[in-house]
């Protein structure tokens, strides 16, 4: 039971990780029915400018928080702008090359400013060996915790910014029907550029969350991207709600599920830890094979 | 004066030409409808005007020069345009639509505006926070007319209204259209194959072939034409 608990919390809060890269990734494919594979690069980066603000120049760590996703957004806008918009956005295979090379260019670029050991990353949340509460005998972490929270606090900020505000409003009519925005007056160049903003500032405070638990290097992401590719598969590529839980349900499969098949389910021996990724790929075979909307994806459906 | 003029207008999907030398004018507060087959230009018509498709010659809303200027602009100009297939955002609810509606306004009537909307179509009303993707056609098309005539436009463009309606619909929906052109004073370009009625809410209107305007006159002129009856009244 103890070790059951440990593993659930130890699964929400990896499936949380998951689900805020994930929402980024939605929050682009909204917009654009694009996928972006800069996003793993785009939080990795950003996680390197949170080091660099709190840790080499010393401020506070969550104004260090603030300030890397502040530049991963302007950098975004930047990418959006120069490389993203001068193509047809009818035509995705340019954009999705574009996005790998943004992704390879920033790993490349982490690489050589900023070495290729891995560093240690603070948490935002307490996290010395004593921090935890004691739930029915098992020690469930306060940075366990905190990233479920950071993740609920980015849900309702999306949340907010898309239902409450004028330009939430125009990215919604842009990615129900472009043409129709156009026709109303949205500019969609710049609604666009705001779902890069957006997603590459949530995305590096995913990044930084992710970091502490991972280390630092140019390619702590990469798995994590692959995970949030599954979440957001799952919980259907334009859901931000099926998403998020899209993310919860992969860090439950890797954590409690898949450990106790491998011990109690007899010839599942094999299922070690290694093979997490493997089933985050079948995973994502899976839904598109069954249900291509994921669980809380909109059905297209031709209209006359 | 016209508020809308069209000369020589010439419009391209890629390599294919679509409008071959377009002249047309509209006046101020009047309805004008375009006839035509399909494939004649109707639509390109109204896409040029928009900034919706490469285009040349002149297009001069209220003395501006519209060719070359982007769609979002031409909004701001006072042009609302209700798209073929209604173009509603069928995932945002009735009064979402209307909200994007208004997207280039900045006053404090929006909200009272929506709801004059609501009184015109009370069935929008009922609806009001209900997705558009789940409207039937009419009130689709209902939603459409109302979300473009949410940014008060000067200049109404419908294409094909009519599309896909059941009779009765499409009436109510004309009466509705000469309604809001005597009540606002909306100028109205309208784009339609169902000539009879067209021509019943038009006071004048041009019949397009092929790309080009092939002949021009009052309602009633056209209504007694003998090819016009052949080919778009049925008679």
């Amino acid at each position: 039971m103890q070790l059951f608990i440990q593993r659930l919390v130890e699964g929400l809060s990896n499936g949380a990780m998951y689900a805020i890269v994930a929402v980024a990734l939605v929050i682009i494919f909204k917009a654009t029915t694009l996928v972006n594979f800069a996003q793993g690069g785009l939080a990795m980066f950003g996680a390197y400018m949170i080091n660099v603000f709190a840790i080499e120049q010393g401020l506070p760590l969550w104004i260090g928080f603030l300030l890397g996703a502040v530049v991963m957004a302007i950098f975004a806008s930047g990418v959006e702008r120069v490389l993203v918009r001068p193509f047809d956005p009818e035509d995705h295979l340019p954009v999705v090359l574009i996005t790998f090379g943004v992704a390879y260019i920033l790993q490349a670029v982490a690489g050589w400013k900023f070495g290729t050991e891995f560093k240690s990353f603070p948490s935002l949340f307490p996290a010395k060996p004593t921090d935890y509460i004691s739930v029915l005998g098992a020690r469930v972490r306060y940075e366990r915790l905190g990233v479920i929270l950071v993740l609920a606090v980015i849900a309702v900020a999306v949340h907010l910014i898309l239902n409450k505000t004028k330009i939430g409003l125009a990215f919604r009519a842009v990615s129900s029907n472009t043409e129709s925005a156009r026709l109303v007056g949205v500019k969609t160049g710049i609604v666009l550029n705001f779902g890069w903003v957006m997603a590459s500032f949530f995305g590096a405070i995913g990044g930084g969350m992710v970091a502490h638990f991972t280390q630092l290097d140019s390619g702590f992401m990469d798995k994590i991207l692959i995970f949030s590719f599954a979440a957001a598969t799952l919980g259907g590529l334009d859901s931000i709600n099926g998403s998020i839980i899209g993310g919860l349900i992969i860090g439950l499969i890797e954590s409690p599920v898949q450990p106790m098949i491998r011990s109690y389910v007899p010839g599942f021996e094999f299922l070690t830890s290694d093979l997490a990724l493997v089933v985050a790929f079948l995973l994502i075979l899976g839904v598109l094979f069954v249900k291509p909307s994921g669980l809380f994806g909109t059905v297209r459906v031709e209209r006359v | 004066m016209s508020l809308l003029e069209l000369k020589g207008v010439e419009a391209t999907y890629g390599q294919i030409q679509a409008l071959h030398g377009v002249d047309l004018e509209v006046d101020k507060g009047e309805v004008v409808v375009v006839l035509g087959a399909n494939g004649a230009g109707k639509t390109t018509t109204l896409r040029a005007i928009c900034g919706m498709v490469q285009t040349s010659g002149s297009i001069v809303l209220d003395g501006v020069p519209l060719v070359g200027m982007d769609t979002a602009a031409v909004v701001r100009l006072g042009v609302a345009h209700v798209p073929q297939g209604r173009g509603t955002f069928p995932e945002l609810s009735v009064v979402d639509n209307l909200m994007v509606g208004a997207y280039v306004r900045n006053d404090n009537e929006i909200e009272a505006d929506i709801e004059k909307w609501f009184d015109i179509f009370p069935r929008l009303g009922e609806r009001r926070t209900q997705l558009a993707g789940s409207l039937s056609g009419g009130e689709q098309q209902m939603l459409a007319v109302a979300r473009a005539m949410m940014s008060r436009p000067s200049m109404l463009l419908l294409d094909e209204p009519s599309l896909g309606l059941a009779p009765l619909i499409i009436e109510d929906l004309f009466s509705q259209f000469a309604q809001i052109n005597k009540d606002l004073g909306t100028t109205m370009l309208v784009v339609e194959q169902n000539a009879n009625l067209a021509l019943e809410l038009a006071t004048r209107g041009y019949v397009l072939e092929a790309g080009e305007i092939v002949l021009s006159g009052t309602a009633e002129e056209l209504r007694n034409d003998e090819g016009v009856r052949a080919a778009y009244l049925g008679a």
